[in-house]
C-alpha cells in the first residue's frame, strides 16, 4: 500500500502542475459544482447531500466539507474523483462553518439548535457543543487559532468562543441578522456584516477584549437602502481589502481597510451570497443565489470580468489551494 | 372556561461565563379574547387552542437565549377568556403588576383594555387589524404590532396596480367588519389610482354547510351573484367574516382574479414563507407547536421578540424606557421580512412588508417596487401621517 501511494504521489508531482478548482455549493439543487479556476469552465457537478451551504476544503486540498443542512451532517468528498469518502456528525441543521487551518477541528454552527459543534476530522466525533443565541450563523477563526468568533442571526451577537477550553469569553452586539465573520490575517480585525441592519461591524481585536470600534455603511444610487444587505465578505492576506457581498443590491463592495471606507461597487449576479478567493488572490469568486451562476472578479482591477452558470441556487465557494 | 398558565422557558443557564451585572426580570402576559365563532369554511383554518400563545412561547426561549448572555431573564403569562370575562381576567393582569401585555382581541375590546391598563401599562396588540385604533382612537400606550386593514387592502391594491389590473369589482359581505374592510379597498383604489367599477354586497344569510354536498349549491349561486357586473380586471373581496369570499375563485360569472380576503390574500405571515431566513423560524415554530404558523402566532411572537429587542439594547426592564426605545430612530429589528421594521412614532403602528398569500405559497410581498415615500417605502402601506388625526404620541 505504502509503496503504491509513493509512486502515485511521484506520477503526481510529475505532471504539470493543475489548475486550481472551484467548488460551489448549489442550495436548492442538492449538488456542488466544480469550475476549472483558469478557464473557468464547469468540469463537473455532482450530488452533494440535502440543502448545501457550508462549503471549505482541507489545508492540502484533498477533501472538501460541505454542510448537507437537511441531513444533518458534513459531508466529505474526495477534491478529485467526487465520491463521498465519508460524513462527519454536525448536530442538526448545519449551516456554516470554519476549519482549523491545521486542519482539525472542524467548528461548525447549528442554525436550529443554537449551538456550536466542534467535531475531530480524524476521529470523526464531537469535542464539544458550546451553546450560543439563537440561529448561529456566521463563523470565522483568528489566525492564531485562538479564537472562533460565532454571530448569531436573532440575538444579534459575536460570540467570541475560545479554542483552548470551547467557552465564551466575550459577547458584543452587532446589528440585525449578523451574517459573517471575517479576520483579518494580521489579526487586527474583525468584520462581522448585519445583513438587516445593513452594516459592517469593526471590531479591534489587538486589546485585550475584543472592542467594536465603528460600523461602515452602504450607498448606492438608485437602490433602496433596504436592500443593501451584507452577507459573505472576504478580506485579502496583505490586509488592506475587504469585498463584501451586499445580497439583494446585486453588489459586491470594495472597504479599503486602511480608511474604512468604501470604495467602489462592482456589479454581479443576483442576490449575491458569499465570497471566494484563488490561492493568488487575483480572483473573487462570487455566489449569486437568484441568477444561479457565479461572478468572477479581477481583484487587482476591481472588476467583474465573467459569469458563469452553476446549478440551482449557488450558496457558498471555496477554492483549492496552490 | 378561564384559565391561567405560566411558562417559564428554562435550561438556558450553565453557559459557562458570568452574567454580567444589572440583571433585568422581564414579565410580560399575552391576553386572548376567545369569541364564540362558527367553524370556518376550511378545515385548514381550524382555530387551534394554543393561537398566539405558541409564538409566544418561541418568542421566550428565543429572548431566555439571548438574555443568558446579559443576565435577562423572561418570563410570560398566558390568558384566555370568553368575551364576557374579559375585564375581570384583564383587571386581574393588572394587579399581579403586569405591565407588557400582548392583546389578541376584536377592535372595541382592545381599545377598552388599553383604556383600563392606563398610561404606565404597555399594550401591543397583535390582532385588531381596525383603522381607528392607528386613527382618531389612538392610544399612547398602545403598540401595534398587527398591521390595520389600510396596510393589507394598500398591500393588495399595489400589487394590483403593479399588474396594470385597475379596475375592480368590490364583493362585500354584509356584517359591519365586512363593511368597514370594504372602506379600506375604496381608500386603497383612491390612494392608487385603481378604480371600484361596481360594488355588490354577498348577503350573509347563514352560508352552505361546508359538510354534505355545500359546493353543489355554491357552484350555482356564487356565478349569479356575480352576473352582469361591469368589465373588470380583478375581483376584491371584503369579507372579515368569513362567509363567502374562499368560494369565489372558480365560481365567477366572468373568470378573473379574486383578491383581498379571497384568492390571494394580505397576511403577516404564513406557514409556507422561507425566504429571508424564515426557514428556521418555521422549522422551530414547528417543532414546537406541531403545527404550522397562524398570523396571531407571528404577530405575537414579533411582539414579545420586540420587547425582548428593547430590554437587550436599551438595558432595562422599565417600560416607559422601553417604549421610548421601541419609538426611536435607534429601533429596529429582523422579523424574517428581508427589512427590517420600525415603528411609526405618531401612532405606534409597525411598519412591515406585507405577504400575498395564496394559500400555498407567497406569490408576492408589498410594497411592490416604484412606489416611493419620502420616509420609507414601508410607508406606502397604511395610513400615513398627514392622514392621521392620531394625537396621543404628541403628533
Amino acid at each position: 500500500m505504502r509503496g503504491l501511494g509513493l509512486v502515485a504521489l511521484l506520477a503526481a508531482t510529475a505532471l504539470p502542475a493543475a489548475a486550481e478548482k472551484v467548488f460551489v455549493s448549489n442550495e436548492r439543487g442538492n449538488t456542488v459544482t466544480v469550475l476549472d479556476a483558469s478557464s473557468w469552465e464547469v468540469l463537473e457537478e455532482f450530488a452533494a447531500g440535502n440543502r448545501p451551504r457550508g462549503i471549505t476544503m482541507s489545508p492540502d486540498g484533498k477533501l472538501l466539507y460541505v454542510c448537507a443542512s437537511d441531513d444533518d451532517l458534513v459531508r466529505v468528498f474526495d477534491t478529485e474523483t467526487y465520491e463521498e469518502v465519508h460524513t462527519l456528525p454536525s448536530g442538526p441543521d448545519p449551516e456554516l462553518f470554519v476549519l482549523h487551518p491545521s486542519g482539525n477541528p472542524l467548528y461548525i454552527a447549528n442554525e436550529d439548535d443554537n449551538l456550536v459543534t466542534v467535531v475531530d476530522t480524524e476521529s470523526h466525533t464531537v469535542l464539544a457543543e458550546v451553546p450560543v443565541g439563537v440561529e448561529p450563523e456566521g463563523m470565522g477563526i483568528s489566525a492564531d487559532s485562538k479564537w472562533v468568533v460565532n454571530t448569531s442571526e436573532t440575538t444579534n451577537m459575536a460570540h467570541f468562543i475560545d479554542t483552548s477550553d470551547y467557552t465564551i469569553k466575550h459577547n458584543i452586539l452587532v446589528d440585525q441578522r449578523p451574517r459573517y465573520a471575517e479576520f483579518t490575517a494580521d489579526g487586527k480585525w474583525l468584520f462581522v456584516t448585519s445583513e438587516i441592519g445593513g452594516t459592517v461591524s469593526v471590531i479591534d481585536m489587538t486589546g485585550e477584549a475584543p472592542n467594536l470600534t465603528q460600523k461602515i455603511g452602504f450607498e448606492v444610487s438608485g437602490v433602496q437602502p433596504e436592500w443593501l444587505q451584507p452577507v459573505g465578505a472576504k478580506a485579502t492576506e496583505d490586509g488592506n481589502w475587504l469585498f463584501v457581498a451586499l445580497g439583494p443590491a446585486n453588489r459586491v463592495a470594495v472597504i479599503n481597510i486602511n480608511t474604512m471606507e468604501v470604495e467602489k461597487y462592482i456589479l454581479v449576479g443576483q442576490r449575491v451570497w458569499q465570497l471566494a478567493f484563488t490561492p493568488d488572490e487575483k480572483f473573487l469568486v462570487t455566489t449569486n443565489g437568484n441568477s444561479n451562476d457565479v461572478t468572477i472578479i479581477d481583484v487587482e482591477a476591481q472588476e467583474a470580468i465573467r459569469s458563469v452558470q452553476v446549478g440551482q441556487q449557488p450558496w457558498g465557494a471555496v477554492v483549492t489551494p496552490e | 372556561m378561564r384559565y391561567f398558565a405560566t411558562m417559564l422557558a428554562a435550561g438556558m443557564c450553565a453557559l459557562g461565563f458570568a452574567a454580567p451585572a444589572g440583571a433585568v426580570e422581564m414579565r410580560s402576559a399575552v391576553f386572548r379574547i376567545d369569541y364564540p365563532r362558527l367553524a370556518p369554511i376550511s378545515r385548514f383554518d381550524e382555530v387551534p387552542e394554543d393561537l398566539g400563545f405558541a409564538g409566544a412561547v418561541l418568542a421566550t426561549e428565543d429572548n431566555m437565549t439571548t438574555g443568558a448572555f446579559l443576565g435577562h431573564s423572561y418570563e410570560i403569562e398566558t390568558v384566555s377568556v370568553p368575551p364576557e370575562g374579559a375585564d375581570v381576567a384583564f383587571k386581574a393582569l393588572l394587579e399581579a403588576g403586569h405591565e407588557t401585555i400582548v392583546v389578541l382581541a376584536e377592535n372595541e375590546d382592545l381599545l377598552r383594555l388599553a383604556d383600563m391598563a392606563g398610561p404606565d401599562v404597555l399594550i401591543l396588540n397583535a390582532a385588531s387589524e381596525g383603522i381607528a385604533l392607528r386613527d382618531a382612537d389612538c392610544r399612547a400606550n398602545t403598540l401595534h404590532i398587527a398591521p390595520s386593514d389600510a396596510m393589507k387592502a394598500d398591500a393588495v391594491a399595489q400589487f394590483a396596480v403593479w399588474k396594470k389590473w385597475p379596475e375592480w369589482l368590490l364583493i362585500h359581505g354584509s356584517n359591519p367588519a365586512d363593511i368597514a374592510l370594504a372602506e379600506a379597498y375604496r381608500r386603497s383604489a383612491a390612494k392608487f389610482g385603481a378604480k371600484i367599477v361596481e360594488e355588490r354586497v354577498f348577503e350573509d344569510t347563514g352560508g352552505a354547510r361546508r359538510t354534505d354536498s355545500g359546493h353543489v349549491l355554491v357552484q350555482r349561486q356564487v356565478p349569479i351573484a356575480t352576473q352582469g357586473a361591469e368589465d373588470h380586471d380583478i375581483v376584491i373581496a371584503a369579507d372579515a367574516s368569513d362567509y363567502f369570499a374562499p368560494y369565489l375563485p372558480f365560481h365567477l360569472w366572468t373568470p378573473a382574479p379574486v383578491m383581498g380576503s379571497g384568492g390571494l390574500r394580505p397576511v403577516t405571515f404564513h406557514g409556507g414563507q422561507e425566504a429571508w431566513g424564515a426557514t428556521q423560524f418555521q422549522t422551530r415554530f414547528d417543532e414546537l407547536a406541531g403545527r404550522y404558523v397562524r398570523e396571531e402566532d407571528y404577530n405575537t411572537w414579533l411582539a414579545l421578540r420586540i420587547i425582548g429587542e428593547a430590554v437587550t439594547r436599551a438595558n432595562t426592564g422599565e417600560v416607559a424606557a422601553l417604549r421610548d426605545y421601541l419609538l426611536s430612530e435607534e429601533f429596529e429589528v429582523a422579523a424574517f421580512k428581508g427589512v427590517p421594521v420600525t415603528f411609526r412614532s405618531w401612532n405606534g403602528q409597525l411598519r412591515q412588508p406585507i405577504l400575498l398569500f395564496d394559500g400555498r405559497i407567497t406569490a408576492s410581498v408589498s410594497p411592490q417596487d416604484g412606489f416611493l415615500h419620502q420616509v420609507s417605502p414601508l410607508d406606502t402601506l397604511g395610513l400615513d401621517q398627514p392622514e392621521s388625526a392620531c394625537t396621543a404620541f404628541g403628533g
